[in-house]
């Protein structure tokens, strides 16, 4: 880790609870805050460490671990250094708070993790307006437990004389007819 | 520019609303603006997404990493190359894998003529959303013969899955540098005509002069980049602060502007094909005429990536494109993000922008952003 990063870290070290801290490539830190802590920490990282730039806010689900982990992607035009910023919440009570103060896009972001995970940000502005899905009512598409296949068949009907094939058995006839197992 | 403040009573017979898009042809994809109108001027508006939706992000981490290769290019219909290059580098980091240079060489000449063939079909639009139809023409014209030099390189015209995880999918033909020199001397003279017939238009002028004005404090704020940042004066480029392919060893200059508005975008743009030209020339001449193209991979059938995560990002016509991966040991990813510059574009700036603009410079305006809404709902 160059000694700019080091330095970064233990500035913030020093008011944050950091884990999981490590540098993925130069250019590119890694790292986790408290749930409590992280919009304040976002906040520093912009105003006090010039991360003036949100490049995207995502959600990863890990319903093993029954969590989602928010990233704050954050960049430095001035070093070009970038922080992406996780932070853990629980699955069960998905809400965390809104950071569409600190940049006019966050909104949409928000919006979409609303629809896409069902994460909540109270007081994000049109956080319930629908955002690509219109009347969506079942479980939010990007969570793991959301079966595209079993969608799919429930809600479409195959059309009469209409089959799919499979693509193993389908080679099989056209470039070797005379094959048997 | 003025923002609305009072309350929109549309029982008042003061307002009327406007729906524009999604299948509009002053729109650059298909999304819709809900416009409030109060004479000619739009006081709110409101935009619309999801008519692209087909769940991209969701598709492929339920498909093998080679088999995402495929889907990647169809997030961003004009400019799909940019789609399999952070694709392919950002699993080539996670897997460490080290593309040969000859492969770096021609993923690079792919972007740089995948943002000329972009840039061409944008320079056709920001014409005709302002009246000039006949300059559209033309440059789709040259645009074709663009995509020719891609039908030769990658055997498709516009989904080329030719930047694949490892390296390219092939070689260039033989002739291809004699032809593709041609065909940019051919839109050099194009830019140029255009220069004169659109650049110096009192039409053009009169309407895009003073449109959709990006003051510099809202670009961090909106989160805005490329183009529509470097118009505004802002010199940020990453091909130039932080280098990735060969893009190091190329002599460009970053083009910036100071007005900010829909001319000052269109001037940046029409400047920086010409640059993009001048890119391509270096690379003909300079890449590396024999050698690997394609690095050893795993048995792709059987791919396992180790667990990791990064975030790869490159400077498409928009702006910064980038991808964020996180995988998990498994054949899947865990998780994919495609971040696009159109979602803050389309989205918040062109909502504030759009208020105090006329009815009939909207289209003009949103052409000016640039905008791509696939890559938004991805």
């Amino acid at each position: 880790m160059n000694p700019t990063t080091q330095a970064l870290i233990d500035r913030l070290s020093a008011h944050f609870t950091l884990s999981e801290v490590r540098e993925q490539k130069p250019g590119l830190l890694l790292l986790k805050v408290p749930r409590k802590d992280a919009v304040q920490f976002i906040r520093d990282l912009r105003d006090g460490e010039n991360y003036t730039h949100l490049n995207f806010l995502t959600a990863i689900d890990y319903i093993e671990q029954g969590i989602f982990t928010l990233t704050y992607m954050l960049h430095n035009y001035a070093n070009h250094q970038g922080i992406a910023v996780h932070v853990d919440i629980e699955r069960e009570r998905a809400e965390m708070d809104s950071i569409h103060k600190l940049w006019a896009q966050a909104a949409t972001y928000q919006r979409e993790l609303r629809e896409m995970f069902g994460i909540r940000f109270p007081g994000s502005p049109g956080l319930d307006d629908d955002f690509c899905l219109e009347g969506w009512d079942q479980i939010p598409p990007m969570r793991k437990e959301f079966d595209t296949l079993a969608f799919s068949q429930e809600r479409f009907h195959t059309r009469e004389g209409r089959a799919s094939e499979d693509p193993r058995e389908h080679m099989r006839q056209i470039m070797y007819p005379t094959h048997s197992d | 520019m003025q923002q609305q403040n009072t309350p929109i009573d549309l029982s008042s017979g003061k307002y009327v609303k406007v729906w524009q898009g999604p299948q509009h042809p002053g729109i650059t994809g298909n999304m819709s603006l809900e416009l409030t109108l109060c004479g000619d001027e739009v006081v709110e508006c409101k935009t619309h997404v999801g008519y692209l939706h087909r769940g991209f992000e969701k598709l492929m981490e339920r498909r093998t990493f080679i088999q995402n290769f495929t889907v990647v290019c169809r997030i961003a219909v004009p400019e799909p190359t940019f789609n399999e290059y952070l694709y392919a580098a950002a699993v080539e980091e996670l897997a460490g894998i080290e593309p040969p240079e000859r492969a770096q060489w021609l993923r690079t000449m792919n972007l740089e003529l995948m943002r000329l063939a972009s840039y061409l079909m944008w320079l056709g639009g920001i014409a005709a959303a302002f009246g000039q139809g006949t300059i559209y023409q033309w440059t789709i014209t040259h645009r074709d013969y663009v995509l020719d030099l891609f039908e030769e390189m990658t055997g498709a015209r516009v989904y080329h899955m030719y930047i694949v995880p490892g390296g390219v999918r092939a070689r260039l033909p033989e002739g291809f540098a004699e032809r593709a020199r041609e065909v940019l001397d051919r839109v050099e003279k194009l830019l140029d005509e255009v220069e004169k017939v659109l650049f110096k238009n009192a039409v053009f002028k009169a309407r895009a002069k003073g449109l959709g004005v990006i003051t510099p404090d809202m670009v961090d704020h909106y989160g805005i980049v490329g183009p529509n940042a470097r118009a505004a004066g802002f010199e940020r480029d990453l091909r130039r602060d932080e280098p990735y392919l060969v893009y190091d060893l190329l002599d460009f200059e970053v083009v910036t502007g100071s007005a900010s508005d829909a001319y000052e975008r269109a001037r940046v743009r029409h400047r920086e094909m010409l640059e993009g030209i001048h890119m391509v020339r270096q690379i003909l001449e300079r890449m590396p005429g024999d050698g690997p193209f394609q690095a050893r991979m795993p048995n792709v059938l059987h791919w396992q990536v180790p667990a990791g995560e990064t975030y790869v990002k490159a400077e498409c016509t928009r702006g910064e494109y980038g991808y964020y991966l996180v995988t998990d040991g498994s054949q899947f990813l865990r998780r994919i993000h495609v971040r696009g510059p159109s979602y803050t574009h389309a989205i918040a700036v062109m909502e504030r922008l759009a208020v105090g603009t006329n009815i009939a410079d909207i289209a003009g305006l949103m052409v000016s952003l640039h905008t791509y809404p696939p890559e938004i709902e991805r």
